[in-house]
């Protein structure tokens, strides 16, 4: 019998990339897939004969660059493509907006609305541009051990240090300000057009059970640029194929270096002996060993449902029920017999990225009011994007893909549950919705699924539908994830790692959890 | 609450515990029913005894300890089934029994309101119970419980108690209560039963060697610094800590306490008369003795001077006729038999009485345990 | 040019003034200061508005006044008397009720009746916020450092800090960073199930605030009720004899012992500099008065952009003060009665009556206050605190009679429209509705009332946008943020120009600490 050195629960992206560095690192890795297929919420799947849809996430804003040169995953079949545009705002009251990849010509745009906008522009992005730059340090390592940091912090402090002092004296009080600030705050400091302010807020609510209103949000905002292009606000990348390419260049990758990927292979708990995890056990009893143990799934699904509670102490226990999930999010997938055709898209460049159907920051905040009493927006806001329009191997000819991220449908409805009927008139509303921005949608639909907060959990084992294994919320970021004291990846049993999404780096298609799970795990096991 | 006492002197509730009966209401107790498929898991996961191993009808004493080893509480754990349990607590600990229960199929009522509890303790308590439920209870054991009647009140007895001494608890609704204690105190009178008050008992429970909380130890969730917990080795409770029963809160901070050894030990201490006598008669006095048990915290010194522990409660024993108290004492100098000092206050200076360490209980009549007389 | 008469002068006969003033006179300087209105106090100020009957007109409770400040200005000598507040009662609409009384048992019984569960967390709930009270002292009286500079003057501050968070355990630590960036709402579900409990806890921590519950940002107030009982100040919260005016009062009456000279009815129109230094001040009559040193008590909008010359500070000093938070949206509502108010849900004249009584029944009726305030409306059904001063103080009102002060929230000082007197008197009357619902003879036994709009805060009061606190208690705006980076240890731009009111950490409410801290700033630099 093969004994491994380390088993990965779930072939997430960030799984996927543990596994690939620990292989690369010569270490004898398996990893285990509970579906038939990888990817975890990176996967693309044909819903409907012809077409390759990416079932959940179905666009990323940027990959850690050093996983793509470190795991030549461009050799391995990756390829990003980087749509000119940003983001769409159609407007029904008005004109709408585009943000370029193309800062000029965004400039450009804004000055339709407003020249004080426009003035703005460049000196918005130019600081979102260092104060990202600052973040990706604090990304691209383990959180340092706070309060007290140790001698093996003094890397990562000299580096947060350097970048520190290169900021300029007013940038660094304007992070100092902004970290803590509520999207919403940061952008009427600085513009007055609505749908500006609208299309930009939606990059601090992804995922949220928060409004643009709510403090952390302009957190949240900066989270989803770290990896981005430079100088690009809500960058929009796709992965050719389907994001599901991610995972295969992933695990071609990982299988080179000498890793064994199996799929339908479901975890029913980890083995532990002496507090120390040896091995997991799958649903139809097989049992493997081996000395480390890494999770892919959600601190709370790992740590209380994956590995038996009586293995932490109540303090653990109550730090682990106590992250804070809500799923917020839905998605919708149709298949289209023709292209869908916006408002106010004079052409179809415009459409390249995501459309966001976030006019105004109100209108955020007022579909967030209904969702904190349990309820769906009654406007919902909705990120959408169109992948057959740049990458036409994806759907039969001349059919399209629409792909839309629905906010906020709360997995905690008050007075409901999510089941079938639910679900469909959540559908209907996202079709409905649709029907005002791009009239031809509803009766192009050939197909059409949806999936709630709850099909999330029961289908991706995402807790509470959280698509970010846990709020990106201030109280749960850096030293605080997944739970205060287990922020660097370990968890309270030994040999047992974390490195998914819900530790540090996570949330997003960016790889930094798993690739900093590994650097960790790599190093422990060299000095084992 | 507890009555402080049912007289204006609690001397004659006192002498009913050790001569006779006392009947004590202890229902402020918190109590609480755990049934369920994993109750016995749960309860093996909160407690430091052996749960699983324990037979229906056992009664447990026990103490529970948070992730740091730390005492939260104690109390009796009765089996009354084989998946249905009754705890006592002197705090509330609802919360934290379901925080244990991560993962697990039970159900906890709270039921500190409705149920009530009172206590017959001393010699005649067998011969009271007995008249009052028409059957022999001479049969029961230390620790154990059965199901009864009195005067058609259903009611569950276990022979338990504070005072180290013979005798029961009766656990019954709550509804029924006062009649109850009628029906007792009538039944009782003529064997000589007497209401006993909480300054009769904590003499009492001295005397026994028995733990109140608050007083002799903090609880973990009351204490503002580490430095105020006792790990229940500490409180001389090591035997009802069973390393081997597997996985149960506190353990891993216990076993490393085990190996290491337990900083604290508590123990007994009898204040040795002759230097009473001589502390006091310095200023021209016979000894003046407590006539209540003490709560405050009294330094206690190496025969060198310096300090190693604190005694936390103490009374003068009427029956042994001894000053005697429960103490803290750093385990280097807490052996039996060791000479120690204690402060005490005499006619308003501080002075350092001579005490002596011995062992608990200071007074243990072998009619707790024993069976038919 | 002749001797000035003065060293320093205070702007502003506000609490935190007169703690400034009353401090530097003790030190030996010359001071004067300089009162608009004819009463001191600023809003802290009892005022007979209607004969026979005293409304401590603004600020009705003091929360935590420093216990240093009562001891070292001799404040009892000087005629202070704090009378403990008794209770927070809550009613509620299903007619139960919670209150949480003084005494701990018997609030512990009281909440056991609510829930069992939450009975037991609140004791352990009190352990940790006094933990970290303990732990969050030495912030609260620490001139804060400025972090965003790098020269080696500030750097000491810096470091001290840092120090001080080496200091704390980590577990402190994290509960500490949870508190400072969570909801109440979503810290006290973490420890609560009863409603009422939970919103008459989180009600302390949006008062003065443009936040809802759920905000994040809004937990750490809750330390609040735990600061005093770590300061030898046992049972803080209290109700000065002769109301909030007699506090200002008695720290006038220690200033004046000192040597110190206070004027009232002396309105500052400008401060007058000379290069970069402050000169003294011209009143609006066109008196000038020159000092050395000159001490703003004013909210920083009053004094940065009211009173001194633009040209005077720099670019990036006046855009931080610009951007600078101050939305008001509280207000209050005096009453005189003819008798008490009977309860439905407890009738009689307890001592229900003898604390606070708080409209707070359940989190998402705050939260729904919140939400109309947040799109420009005052709440439909308003979160009150309400005292009945004169049960404690008899001498408030005539006998029998009573006075009764409530305040409200949220009246955004952004209405809709604007607040005009209708408005005003639509919010009033709005209040003793909601309150009727609860105590239905008040309607009958109101002899007088006053309203107090943000509207009427600024104009009678001079607080920017009616903002009790000088300035939102938001996370980036606190401490070293507060009123803004760099200036946040009581020095500004202008060379001995300092500022002292509640727009300086640590903020607002009767603590005297920003005027006592602001001291000791002026002191050591003139040491220095």
């Amino acid at each position: 019998m093969t004994t491994y050195d380390a088993i990965i629960i779930g072939a997430g992206h960030n799984g996927l990339t543990c596994a690939a560095y620990l292989g690369r690192a010569g270490l004898r890795v398996l990893v285990l897939e509970r579906r038939d297929i990888l990817g975890g919420v990176s996967v693309t799947e044909e819903l409907f004969p012809g077409f390759h849809i990416d079932t959940c996430a179905h666009r990323i804003h940027g990959i850690h660059p050093s996983v793509i040169h470190d795991l030549s995953l461009d050799n391995h079949g990756l390829e990003i493509q980087h749509p000119s545009s940003c983001v769409y705002a159609p407007n029904l009251d008005g004109p709408s907006l585009t943000l370029w990849s193309d800062q000029a010509r965004t400039t450009a745009g804004i000055q339709a609305f407003s020249s004080h906008d426009a003035q703005q522009w460049p000196t918005f992005v130019k600081f979102m541009a260092s104060a990202t730059r600052f973040l990706r340090t604090l990304y691209d390592h383990p959180p340092i051990h706070a309060p007290r940091p140790q001698i093996a912090d003094a890397g990562t402090i000299l580096r947060l240090a350097r970048r520190f002092k290169n900021l300029t004296k007013s940038d660094r009080i304007a992070l100092l300000r902004l970290l803590p600030a509520s999207i919403a705050d940061v952008l009427d400091e600085r513009f007055e057009t609505a749908i500006l302010k609208g299309a930009l807020s939606a990059a601090g609510i992804i995922g949220l059970m928060q409004g643009p209103m709510a403090a952390g949000t302009a957190y949240t905002f900066l989270h989803n640029h770290v990896y981005s292009p430079t100088g690009a606000i809500r960058a929009t990348l796709f992965v050719r194929g389907g994001i599901g390419g991610l995972a295969t260049a992933l695990a071609n990758t990982a299988k080179r270096f000498g890793a064994s990927v199996r799929t339908g292979a479901d975890v029913q708990t980890i083995i532990v002996k002496d507090n120390r995890a040896v091995g997991v056990a799958l649903t139809d009893g097989e049992e493997i060993n081996a000395r480390y143990v890494v999770s892919n799934a959600d601190p709370r699904h790992t740590l209380l449902t994956i590995l038996d509670p009586a293995n932490l102490t109540i303090g653990d226990i109550r730090k682990t029920k106590e992250v804070k999930f809500r799923g917020a999010v839905a998605k919708v997938n149709l298949a289209l017999a023709e292209r869908p055709e916006f408002v106010g898209a004079s052409n179809e460049e415009h459409l390249h990225g995501t459309i966001t159907i976030a006019p105004s920051i109100n209108y955020l905040e007022h579909a967030y009011d209904d969702a904190k009493y349990g309820r769906r927006s009654s406007e919902l806001f909705l990120d959408i994007t169109i992948p057959t329009l740049t990458d036409a191997s994806i759907a039969p000819n001349g059919k399209h893909i629409l792909c839309a991220t629905v906010q906020y449908v709360p997995y905690h409805l008050k007075n409901n549950s999510w089941n079938d009927e639910t679900r469909d008139t959540l559908g209907d509303q996202v079709v409905e919705t649709l029907s005002r921005y791009a009239p031809n949608v509803p009766n192009a639909i050939l197909h059409r699924q949806t999936i709630t907060p709850l099909d999330l959990e029961k289908d991706f084992g995402l807790s509470e539908g959280n698509i970010n294994h846990g709020e990106l919320t201030l109280d749960q970021l850096y030293f605080m994830r997944p739970i205060a004291g287990w922020s660097r990846y370990e968890s309270p049993v030994r040999n047992l790692y974390l490195c998914g999404a819900g530790t540090h780096g996570g949330g997003g298609v960016t790889c930094a959890a798993g690739y900093n799970a590994s650097r960790v795990l790599i190093k422990h096991a060299k000095s084992a | 609450m507890v009555a402080s006492s049912y007289e204006l002197n609690h001397d004659r509730e006192y002498y009913a515990i050790r001569s006779a009966a006392a009947l004590i209401d202890v229902s402020p107790l918190f109590k609480y029913v755990i049934r369920g498929p994993d109750a016995v898991h749960l309860l093996d996961r909160v407690v430091t005894r052996n749960v699983a191993g324990s037979s229906v009808g056992q009664v447990l004493y026990t103490p529970w300890c948070n992730d740091a080893g730390k005492m939260i509480d104690d109390g009796t754990l009765s089996r009354l089934d084989d998946n249905i349990f009754r705890l006592t607590a002197a705090e509330p600990n609802l919360r934290w029994l379901h925080e244990n229960g991560a993962g697990l199929q039970f159900e906890i009522d709270d039921v500190s309101d409705s149920l009530a509890a009172l206590a017959i303790q001393g010699p005649r308590a067998t011969e009271i119970l007995s008249t009052a439920t028409d059957s022999d209870f001479s049969s029961l054991r230390f620790f154990r419980l059965t199901k009864a009647t009195i005067r058609s009140v259903p009611v569950t007895i276990s022979r338990t108690g504070y005072t180290g001494d013979l005798g029961y608890e009766i656990w019954l609704d709550a509804r029924h209560a006062e009649v109850l204690w009628d029906a007792l105190m009538e039944i009782g009178g003529p064997y000589g039963l007497a209401p006993a008050g909480m300054l009769a008992l904590d003499i009492a429970r001295i005397e026994a060697g028995l733990l109140l909380i608050d007083v002799d130890y903090v609880p973990a969730f009351k204490a503002k610094i580490e430095a105020q917990t006792s790990s229940p080795m500490e409180l001389g409770l090591g035997w009802a800590i069973k390393m081997d029963k597997g996985h149960f809160t506190g353990r891993a901070a216990l076993l490393e306490e085990s190996n290491r050894g337990a900083t604290w030990k508590f123990v007994g201490l009898e204040v040795l008369w002759g230097s009473l006598e001589k502390l006091y008669g310095s200023v021209g006095l016979p000894p003046l003795l407590p006539t209540e048990a003490w709560r405050t915290s009294a330094p206690i010194y190496s025969p060198r001077g310096a300090q190693v522990g604190y005694a936390t409660s103490g009374c003068w024993s009427p029956i042994l006729k001894k000053y005697i108290a429960l103490a803290h004492v750093k385990t280097s100098a807490a052996t039996i038999g060791n000479q120690l000092l204690m402060e005490v206050t005499v006619e308003h200076h501080r002075r350092k009485a001579e005490v002596i360490v011995v062992p608990t209980p200071f007074f243990d009549p072998p009619r707790k345990r024993r069976l038919a007389p | 040019m002749k001797k000035q008469p003065f060293d320093a002068i205070v702007i502003g006969g506000g609490h935190n003034g007169l703690v400034n003033a009353a401090y530097l006179a003790r030190a030996g300087l010359r001071v004067v200061v300089l009162e608009r209105r004819h009463v001191l106090g600023g809003a802290a100020v009892t005022e007979e508005i209607y004969p026979g009957f005293k409304y401590s007109v603004c600020s009705y409770v003091v929360s935590l006044l420093r216990p240093e400040i009562i001891r070292e200005l001799a404040l009892a000598r000087h005629g202070l008397e704090i009378l403990p507040l008794e209770s927070t009662f809550t009613p509620l609409p299903n007619g139960d009720h919670l209150v949480r009384w003084a005494d701990h048992d018997l609030t512990r019984r009281e909440i056991y009746r609510h829930s069992p569960r939450d009975a037991e967390a609140y004791d352990d709930f009190g352990q940790l916020l006094y933990r970290l009270a303990v732990a969050v002292k030495p912030l609260m009286s620490m001139i804060p450092p400025d972090v965003t500079s790098l020269h080696p003057r500030d750097l000491v501050g810096t470091a001290r800090l840092s120090k001080y968070f080496h200091g704390i355990e980590s577990s402190t630590f994290y509960a500490l960073h949870k508190l400072m960036t969570m909801s109440s709402a979503d810290y006290l579900d973490e420890w609560f199930e009863t409603e009422a409990l939970k919103a008459t806890m989180a009600a302390s921590g949006i008062i003065g605030t443009f936040l809802g519950p759920r905000s994040p940002g809004t937990a750490y107030v809750l330390l609040h009720h735990y600061l005093g009982e770590i300061d030898g100040a046992f049972r803080a919260w209290g109700f000065a004899r002769g109301g909030t005016g007699a506090v200002s009062e008695a720290i006038a009456a220690a200033a004046r012992s000192y040597g110190a000279s206070i004027r009232t009815e002396a309105p500052v129109a400008q401060i007058m500099t000379h290069g970069n230094k402050v000169t003294g001040v011209a009143l609006a009559d066109g008196e000038e008065i020159h000092a050395s040193i000159v001490v703003s008590a004013l909210d920083p909008k009053r004094t940065f952009i009211n009173l001194i010359e633009p040209n005077v500070l720099p670019s990036e000093f006046r855009a931080a003060i610009d951007n600078f938070k101050i939305r008001g949206s509280s207000g209050k509502v005096n009453l005189a009665l003819d008798t008490l108010p009977e309860f439905t849900c407890l009738p009689g004249f307890g001592p229900h009556l003898r604390g606070a009584i708080s409209i707070s029944p359940s989190v998402d009726y705050l939260e729904q206050a919140y939400d109309d305030a947040k799109y420009g409306a005052f709440s439909r059904r308003p979160y009150m605190d309400i005292l009945i001063p004169s049960l404690i103080d008899p001498t408030m009102a005539p006998p029998g009679k009573h006075v009764m002060s409530l305040f409200v929230q949220y009246a955004p000082s952004d209405l809709a429209g604007g607040w005009n007197v209708q408005k005003r008197e639509q919010f009033g009357d709005n209040v003793i509705d909601t309150l009727s619902e609860y105590a239905p003879n008040i309607k009958d036994i109101i002899l007088h009332r006053q309203v107090l709009t943000p509207w009427d805060l600024e104009r009678d009061f001079g607080m920017t946008e009616g903002n009790i606190f000088h300035g939102e208690l938001t996370l980036n705006q606190l401490f070293f943020l507060r009123p803004t980076s760099s200036w946040a240890d009581y020095t500004t731009p202008v060379r001995n120009l300092f500022q002292c009111g509640s727009g300086t950490h640590p903020g607002g409410g009767i603590t005297g600490a920003p005027g006592r801290l602001a001291a000791q700033r002026i002191l050591g630099s003139r040491k220095a």
